[in-house]
């Protein structure tokens, strides 16, 4: 229905300028320019894919060739662990309060309060963990890999690195990507674990129940197929933070303003492409995991 | 502090107090030259800037590079290490062709070149110390002792052993480029490139600085490319002069040879540089 409502529409206001000439050409020439702009626009687009693409490889053939760069990704690991934890901590608390404060009423108003541990245990570790850890994450560290490594490009220290015989997709890029990879999985285990802790420590001072009764109310309905795939299904978002991050500073150009926008458009990447693979993500262990 | 860093850099090209060991194999061979540059072309989108450039640098020689700003001098150098591809032409560095290279020859041939950045390129996480010893971590066998007697070494050779410590931040433009020079020298190039050596540097700095160039000539009979505009270095360094202009070579020769040459460009730029 819109789309014949914008043909008449398109219609009429050509057909009205037609007789005009002037204004015609200058309506074609609109046209043709809205055209090649989005032409343009999508051939960015797919070669942006197609550069990530070789990037991707450059990457997965320096992750699986020696020497390995273990000091590196210990480093790392630390940096993208270790100073993330508080950070996802509070993020998990927050998520299990909130769920506590926000279905207590609606429970009680069809008279299953006594599921909301279950509930709380259940959103936790099935969907707000993960999505929730992986985009506190995205936010921290692809911005802090989109803004080193985008400063590193634009001083040519990365040209210093490749200059120096060493692969900077070996040393930079794939000790970052694995590091993402490896701690996601355990950043979502401590969310979960502080959600679950905060839901129950938010329920008890609104009505007091045991932890223990808390746990065992919550976790009789939870199978380890409802924690260890959502679980795992971080390592994917934490390779593509990181390969997205990566990416987008390696690529950097036009100095401090350049890595200004690499930072920027490795949260906002990296956030959107986890958000997409969540849906698919979601689907395939519902596939798998029924 | 400069002061006291500064003289130590005039004793150690006056009487260097760690000199390095010569190499196992001598002066690579004079009989192939170890740079042949044929038919080099580059450009980025319609800007044209190098036209089909033919270069042969003999062993041990230092080829002075100049030509106005965006000559192409720089992406020349970029193109002798591989960190740009060209659009045609070839590039051997002794005997092998770069842009056809597999990665691990790229590697291998890379070990071979040291590079000076025009900053420095200097890795702003590591200290002075950790910046030159990051090239001999990764390509040899040292143990942790032997790499820091040879940082120590190089560090001496320009002048920096006492500031080995501090964050590149914490030092000064031509202290970093004393240390990038020092990491340039890590392994032990046969041919060393420099891009503007002595830009944005004080007189006296810059005056360090080609010693220490002219100190390596004489010491190691490195092959090297200086990029440059300072015509001092170039007079102090150069064996050879090779002028761009416009993508192409305009001169070719000598120090004297570039002053006899009655091309108007080149008697204004050598006016204007003196």
């Amino acid at each position: 229905m819109l789309v014949y409502a914008s043909i008449i529409v398109f219609a009429i206001a050509a057909g009205g300028i037609a007789g005009n000439r002037p204004a015609f050409a200058a309506f074609v020439g609109e046209v043709r320019s809205l055209f090649s702009a989005a032409a343009l626009g999508a051939v960015r687009f797919f070669e942006w894919f197609g550069a990530l693409g070789l990037f991707c490889k450059r990457v997965a053939r320096a992750a699986f060739t020696r020497p390995f760069e273990f000091r590196e990704l210990l480093r790392q690991m630390d940096s993208i662990g270790a100073i993330s934890l508080p950070l996802v901590a509070a993020a998990g608390a927050a998520v299990g309060v909130v769920l506590s404060l926000q279905t207590r009423a609606s429970l009680a108003r069809f008279g299953a309060k006594s599921m909301l541990p279950t509930v709380i245990i259940f959103s936790i570790v099935k969907e707000t963990g993960p999505i929730i850890t992986a985009l506190v994450v995205s936010g921290r560290v692809a911005a802090g890999i989109g803004a080193e490594l985008g400063s590193m490009k634009v001083t040519e220290q990365i040209d210093a690195m490749e200059a120096s015989a060493i692969d900077p997709y070996k040393y930079l890029a794939a000790t970052r990507v694995i590091a993402c990879i490896l701690m996601l999985p355990l950043l979502t285990v401590a969310a979960d674990f502080c959600g679950i802790l905060m839901g129950w420590i938010s329920q008890t001072l609104a009505e007091p129940i045991s932890l223990r009764l808390f746990l065992n109310h919550g976790l009789s309905g939870v199978s380890f197929n409802d924690f260890l795939p959502p679980t795992l299904k971080t390592a994917v978002f934490g390779l593509i933070m990181g390969l997205v991050a990566c990416f987008q500073g390696m690529r950097t150009t036009g100095g401090t303003a350049g890595v200004g926008r690499a930072t920027t458009s490795a949260v906002v990447i990296s956030s959107l492409l986890i958000i997409i693979a969540d849906v698919v993500l979601v689907r395939l262990i519902l596939v798998f995991f029924p | 502090m400069m002061k006291d860093t500064t003289s130590s850099v005039a004793g150690a090209i006056q009487n260097p107090k760690a000199p390095d060991p010569p190499r196992a194999d001598g002066p690579p061979k004079a009989d192939r030259p170890p740079i042949v540059i044929r038919g080099l072309r580059k450009s980025f989108g319609s800007q044209v800037v190098l036209n089909g450039i033919d270069l042969t640098i003999d062993s041990g020689k230092t080829v002075s590079i100049l030509g106005q700003s965006g000559a192409g001098k720089s992406v020349l150098l970029k193109l002798i290490i591989g960190l740009q591809a060209p659009d045609a032409g070839t590039i051997e560095i002794h005997g092998q062709d770069i842009a056809n290279a597999s990665h691990e020859e790229l590697t291998e041939i890379r070990k071979k070149i040291g590079f000076l950045f025009q900053n420095g390129a200097l890795y702003d996480s590591l200290t002075v110390a950790q910046n030159v010893g990051f090239p001999l971590a990764r390509h040899t066998q040292l143990t942790r002792e032997e790499r820091e007697q040879r940082v120590h070494e190089l560090l001496s050779k320009v002048g920096m052993e006492r500031d080995a410590a501090k964050m590149p931040s914490e030092i000064s433009g031509g202290m970093q480029k004393r240390v990038g020079l020092a990491r340039a020298l890590a392994l032990d190039p046969e041919i060393v490139l420099f891009d503007e050596p002595t830009a944005g540097l004080d007189p006296v700095t810059a005056d360090e600085i080609d010693g220490l160039i002219a100190q390596l000539k004489s010491d190691r009979h490195m092959t090297s490319i200086v990029v440059t505009h300072d015509i001092h270095a170039v007079r102090l360094v150069s064996d050879r002069i090779v002028m761009l202009r416009q993508g192409n070579v305009v001169m070719d020769g000598t120090f004297e040879d570039m002053q006899k040459d009655k091309d108007e460009f080149i008697v204004r730029f050598l006016k204007t540089a003196a």
